[in-house]
């Protein structure tokens, strides 16, 4: 079911830790260069709220931002 | 490090460590937390006038300012020591600074992504039960001299395409350049050509019949222009993977072990539900950062209100910033299923650890195998804990005993 979370990766931000990637593998993928970025246009299903929240503040570069429609 | 007795020049004992704080004094090697709390209370930024005048951030605020800040702090010395010679060996990117960083990065990264480890992950399971095979029978080992240390230098001999069996010669060149290095020219430079006159031994071998590995990758890679890298480049980088790849690792692990054989309830929680595994693997990378790096001072600036001054160099702890209470609850405390967990154990910023995606494979798949034949397992009193000294931190003997009455 389609939430109301957005979330979007700021790509002069990441660096690459992958900590997103490793927490919430259905939201986030990496790039060749091992670079994240959010699937798809960024809606997170209810169901994966927690884990966007949980991928958002593990992040070191505080590079995920999750916005609330 | 290989051997316990240290053969450096001695500094003189530190009784100042918000003045004259020194990485290498012995205190700070044995346990380093009291005096980061120290030094963090007195200020986010402290100086000492040892190595040729030294700061030191003590938060992670202050930390991560100096890190995001490649215009007045260069990476180009990336290791504190008495001595700053002329600069010549480069080992790109760990020592570049923009513009040269990010195209001499981005040729490393996609062999370490977590995909490219994937593959590499059975061999690693299969390294780590070929050396519990050799001590489980005894009940007993010293599981820094057994395990930690042989895991990473298999492994990225493995990935590089040398052999396995050089082992032993790996870690004698990094003893030499990130311990002794600190306090002897002479040491440094003489594994600095040790090194060099290996690899460009099998560049060579390579240029004649290339093969499937990581040197051949880096010796056909091209720049946005599409020009080879260069032999020198080449070089340098593969002396940046063997240093960086395998003590830091090896230290990892061995500070995760040390930790689970002295605390059974975080041990007994992991063996229940191993599904704490990436939470607990980022908790004890937190808790015990094994890496230090190096800035030097390029122009005159301040960082959290304290001014700083071109001439010096800055000791960059990502193991203190991890321990800072302003940014992590219980900071002391190693929280096993920690939910929010902003560590800087890999870095922050452009020089995030390029192997972090290989170090994170190896730990986990270390203490996993570990904790599936030996569940159980605590220090053994009649042996002694020893930790490596300056710029990577983990224990260097480790003797643990097997079973529950241990």
């Amino acid at each position: 079911m389609a939430g109301k979370l957005k979330i979007r990766v700021d790509q002069d931000k990441c660096q690459g830790h992958a900590r997103c990637k490793s927490l919430a593998p259905e939201l986030f993928d990496l790039d060749e260069f091992g670079n994240a970025h959010e699937v798809g246009d960024g809606s997170v299903p209810v169901e994966l709220e927690d884990k966007a929240w949980l991928a958002q503040s593990n992040c070191p570069e505080i590079a995920i931002e999750v916005t609330e429609e | 490090m290989s051997d316990s007795a240290s053969i450096m020049p001695e500094h003189p004992p530190v009784t100042d460590w918000v003045n004259d704080f020194d990485h290498t004094d012995p205190t700070w090697t044995e346990n380093p937390f009291p005096i980061w709390e120290k030094l963090r209370a007195a200020s986010p930024v402290v100086h000492t006038e040892r190595f040729l005048g030294c700061y030191m951030p003590t938060t992670y605020q202050a930390v991560k300012e100096i890190a995001y800040d490649t215009d007045h702090f260069s990476s180009r010395r990336v290791i504190v020591r008495d001595m700053r010679p002329e600069i010549t060996a480069r080992a790109p990117p760990i020592t570049s600074d923009p513009p040269e960083h990010k195209p001499a990065k981005q040729v490393l990264l996609p062999p370490f992504t977590p995909d490219a480890m994937k593959k590499l992950e059975p061999r690693v399971r299969a390294i780590c039960n070929e050396l519990i095979d050799e001590f489980i029978a005894d009940g007993k080992c010293d599981a820094a001299a057994r395990y930690t240390k042989h895991i990473p230098v298999r492994a990225i001999a493995h990935m590089l395409g040398i052999p396995e069996k050089d082992g032993d010669l790996f870690i004698k060149w990094i003893h030499e350049i990130l311990e002794l290095g600190i306090k002897d020219e002479n040491a440094l430079m003489g594994a600095v050509r040790e090194m060099t006159g290996y690899f460009a031994a099998h560049l060579e071998q390579r240029k004649q019949r290339p093969t499937d590995d990581l040197i051949t990758a880096l010796m056909q890679a091209k720049d946005k222009d599409g020009n080879l890298l260069g032999d020198e480049h080449v070089l340098g980088s593969l002396r940046l993977l063997l240093i960086a790849g395998i003590d830091t690792t090896w230290s990892a692990i061995g500070s995760s072990l040390w930790h689970l054989a002295k605390t059974p309830a975080d041990r007994e929680r992991l063996v229940k539900e191993p599904e704490l595994m990436p939470l607990a693997i980022e908790e004890l990378l937190r808790a015990y950062s094994p890496v230090t790096m190096a800035r030097e001072v390029m122009k005159e600036t301040t960082i959290s209100g304290c001014p700083i001054k071109p001439g010096n160099m800055v000791l960059l702890s990502f193991p203190a910033a991890n321990r800072d209470p302003a940014m992590f609850p219980d900071a002391d405390k190693v929280v096993i299923d920690r939910k929010e967990n902003r560590h800087a154990a890999f870095g922050l910023g452009i020089h995030r650890c390029v192997g972090s995606n290989l170090a994170r494979m190896e730990m986990t798949v270390a203490i996993e195998e570990w904790l599936k034949r030996i569940p159980d397992f605590g220090l053994d009193p009649a042996g002694k804990v020893t930790w490596s000294e300056g710029t990577v931190r983990g224990p260097r003997q480790l003797p643990v005993l097997f079973g529950k009455a241990s």
